[in-house]
């Protein structure tokens, strides 16, 4: 078809040990809306990265207004007119709108003083935001904006560029349902002004009202493609999910017991108006499930009380804990390991020895002097317990692989007396032989009588690893499955907030 | 992690040894001695500076508080005649008193460290001038502190006391610092603030806890300044001081970044900083340069400092790659 802006053929992604993508095939016509759907970790970021001429792919090729070419310059995208409205905005909040949609294509003037033309620029802004509609002016300062009206200014600055594509990655993550019906009615208007969208999103009731068109990707492949009149809430889960997962459940030896960590309308910052209610129990590792951005880390983080939380009740084994700083929570004995190890859960440039005792220092100290020997000798011992692969304990963290980083993590706590632990993303970037490691430590854990929170967003570790999963969605506990209800559908058919429970379908 | 104060040892060795053999007078007694009173007078305040540079902060206000607190001492003893170990205590916890406010300020209202304690070296000073009406204070004729100015200013064995005084606070700190549970700490938060937080240290308690001490060595400094000028004149005492601190630390090897250190390294930066200054008037060198020869030899010897780290962060990022392939092969090992 003439109209075809732009064409990926069978591209491939490698990375060392993971193929991110495998021949996947897009097209976009001029005026269309193309979503782009798939579960986290499908591809779509890599693919929408090779789109923006940030990662080359390892095959296929990209052919733009009939020109065929293997990979694509950051400047070839900008030259061809794509964009991108990310997801995390890049914006310079010290400056006013006008400047950043045009910064760095300032308009000049003063020969070579080159000084700013601002009235130049401001008049070449007005049009655009008028054409969107929007409440502020070019004058205004980015930092009095909302998001949505952010995300608008980024949207001028594509415009500004005369773009044909648009990418949209997440647009509406942060945006309230006024906001949302705005965005839609702003796409919509530019699909009529011939500019084409490529909408990624997880809200499924989104991308049914606005594309034409739907791109199913699962484990770097396409593997479906809507027209208009298929697109429906079921049609697309069922795309996304649909692969066989290896088992890798290995049923608790000892039971649950009483006790555990209960939360009785738990409010976190991150969602003010959601009340969270959960129980987890002693002797069980729960999984929490749900896309990125549904208040999972939020939750972990209120209950280790990073973000003490505004109102609501935590109980541990029945009694009630006001949790106001880490420290209250790691006295309690409920201890986290957070999603990034390397920002907060280590100190990389200490040694092994060192971050293990950091938390119980005081167990190993006499009248507050660091008793060595002692300290060493637990390190040691955690290091050949949880085969942590490294020369010695007086390794620095910073030279570990990722499995053995999160090892001295866990470590640290183990050589504590856990009741609770949450883990956060526990093997993201972790090879298979460390990751079984870490499953089986888990597993050893709640047999020892503690309660476990696995927060992942790997669904084979989800299913494979929990006795019992709790789906939230936008800051809500949105369904909790047995392990007969297990299943990548029902996970993902909460995920998505869809309110008709009926949909959930059990495997006996 | 000695071989940085070993180096810096080396460098007082050698250029020690240089100055002695254009000028022998360096190394007689009396010069030692001068020079030694002078690296316990300066040593004291530096090792808490230090200290908060550790933890990724950085004290400004030391010289204005030696002003300020100068001038309340002699206030006190001459005065208003108060005993000298209650005014002694005093003033030392008037150190405490404005270094715990600076902590406050840090931690609790999350004010930057370099604002905080320039306010610091305005106020104090500011306040110390209006309250003298910027007249010079003296010790008159009074002589019923006989005891401490022999403690603050005297010799024993002819060593200058305030050179013991480091001796013992070193040590002290020495233990402090790299022995104790407390220094551990400073480490930890000085290093990656969130990761101590998310292990439950009480971060602000530890950051907090540098600037105390750091008030506290600056309240005993201010007394020991005192009996060494024997006056206080309000708009000069103590000009400068705070960089001498900060830069015997910088040589000693804290990072203004945070997380790193050591006693020994502070103290020998101490040392260096002020055999230079010697070295100027004993090299007959024209005593305007002293401040250019300082900041040259710190410019040089923080840049060398930084290429042999660059060499260890090398050496480091290829021991990790070993590592890595050490532990893939151990995953390999197990899965075969």
């Amino acid at each position: 078809m003439s109209d075809t802006l732009l064409e990926l053929r069978s591209i491939t992604k490698t990375y060392p040990g993971v193929k991110a993508l495998r021949g996947v095939n897009l097209s976009v016509k001029k005026g269309e809306v193309v979503g782009l759907i798939g579960e986290n970790g499908a591809g779509k970021s890599t693919l929408m990265k090779i789109l923006g001429g940030v990662v080359s792919p390892s095959s296929g090729s990209i052919v733009i207004d009939g020109v065929s070419r293997l990979e694509l310059t950051v400047k070839d995208a900008a030259h061809a007119g794509i964009a991108f409205v990310h997801q995390e905005l890049n914006l310079f909040e010290n400056l006013d709108v006008a400047s950043n949609i045009y910064i760095g294509r300032e308009p000049r003037k003063g020969g070579f003083l080159n000084l700013i033309d601002n009235a130049a620029l401001h008049e070449r802004v007005k049009p655009i935001l008028m054409q969107l509609g929007v409440d502020f002016t070019p004058e205004d300062s980015v930092e009095e904006l909302s998001i949505a009206q952010r995300q608008m200014v980024e949207i001028a600055k594509a415009l500004s560029m005369e773009s044909r594509i648009i990418i949209m990655d997440e647009p509406t993550s942060s945006l309230t349902l006024t906001e949302t019906e705005n965005l839609l009615r702003v796409i919509a208007d530019l699909k009529a002004a011939g500019v084409s969208i490529i909408y990624i999103s997880h809200r499924l009731s989104e991308v049914q009202q606005c594309a034409d068109r739907v791109v199913v990707l699962r484990d770097g492949r396409q593997v479906g493609e809507l027209a208009k009149d298929e697109i429906t809430h079921g049609a697309m889960v069922r795309l996304m999910i649909g692969r066989d997962l290896k088992s890798i459940y290995v049923p608790p030896n000892v039971g649950v017991r009483p006790g555990g960590l209960e939360l009785h309308d738990l409010v976190t910052t991150a969602f003010p108006e959601r009340k969270v209610s959960l129980h987890v129990r002693r002797g069980e590792i729960l999984g929490l499930a749900g896309l990125v951005g549904a208040g999972r880390t939020s939750l972990a983080q209120t209950i280790f009380g990073v973000e003490p939380a505004p109102s609501g009740r935590i109980l541990l084994d029945g009694e009630r804990l006001t949790i106001g700083s880490p420290r209250d929570a790691i006295a309690h004995g409920i201890y986290l390991a957070p999603e990034d190890r390397k920002k907060s859960g280590l100190l990389l440039d200490m040694s092994i020895a060192e971050n293990i005792t950091l938390p119980d220092l005081k167990r190993f100290s006499t009248a507050m002097l660091i008793d060595v020997s002692r300290e060493e000798g637990v390190a040691k011992e955690q290091l050949r317990a949880l085969a942590i692969k490294a020369p010695s304990i007086a390794t620095e963290a910073v030279t570990l692989s990722g499995g053995n980083q999160q090892k001295v993590v866990l470590a640290k706590w183990l050589s504590m007396r856990p009741k609770l632990i949450i883990l956060d993303e526990p093997t993201r970037g972790i090879d298979v032989g460390a990751k079984s490691e870490i499953y089986a430590l888990m597993r050893d854990l709640a047999d020892a009588g503690v309660a476990i929170l696995m927060i992942s967003s790997d669904m084979e570790e989800v299913i494979g690893v929990s006795d019992r999963i709790a789906v939230m969605h936008e800051g809500d506990i949105s369904g909790q499955l047995e392990r007969p209800q297990f299943s990548e559908h029902n996970i993902l058919t909460l995920a998505v907030g869809n309110p008709s429970k009926e949909e959930l379908v059990a495997y006996a | 992690m000695l071989k940085k104060e070993l180096g810096l040892l080396i460098l007082i060795l050698v250029i020690g040894a240089l100055t002695a053999a254009i000028n022998p007078q360096f190394v007689s007694q009396v010069n030692l001695m001068n020079l030694a009173n002078q690296i316990g007078l300066f040593g004291l305040i530096s090792i808490g500076v230090g200290l908060v540079i550790i933890t990724g902060g950085i004290e400004l206000s030391v010289g204005s508080m030696f002003a300020l607190l100068g001038i309340f001492f002699l206030d006190m003893l001459v005065n208003h005649e108060i005993v000298w170990p209650l005014a002694l205590v005093v003033a030392i916890l008037g150190g405490v008193a404005l270094g715990g406010i600076h902590g406050l300020l840090v931690t609790r209202l999350k004010m930057q460290p370099f604002v905080v304690t320039l306010c610091g070296l305005l106020l104090y000073r500011g306040i110390a001038r209006w309250y003298t009406a910027d007249s010079t204070q003296g010790f008159g004729y009074g002589d019923s502190y006989e005891t401490l100015e022999w403690l603050m200013s005297g010799r024993t064995y002819n060593i200058p006391h305030t050179f013991i005084f480091l001796l013992i606070v070193a040590t002290i700190m020495g233990v402090v610092l790299h022995r104790s549970v407390y220094g551990r700490y400073l480490f930890a938060v000085g290093k990656n603030e969130e990761a101590a937080r998310f292990s439950g240290i009480p971060t602000k308690a530890v950051i907090t806890g540098a600037y105390v001490i750091a008030g506290t060595l600056a309240g005993l400094s201010s007394v020991f300044f005192v009996f060494y000028t024997q006056s206080v004149s309000p708009s000069a005492h103590g000009n400068f001081y705070e960089l001498y601190a900060i830069a015997a630390a910088v040589l000693g090897g804290c990072s203004l970044r945070g997380g790193e250190g050591s006693i020994i390294g502070i103290v020998l930066g101490t040392v260096l900083l002020q055999v230079l200054q010697n070295l100027v008037n004993m090299l007959g060198i024209p005593s305007s340069l002293n401040f250019a020869v300082m900041g040259a030899v710190i410019l040089l010897g923080v840049l060398a400092d930084q290429q042999l780290q660059r060499r260890r962060q090398r050496q480091l990022a290829m021991a990790s790659a070993e590592a890595r392939n050490l532990a893939k092969e151990g995953a390999a090992g197990a899965a075969v």
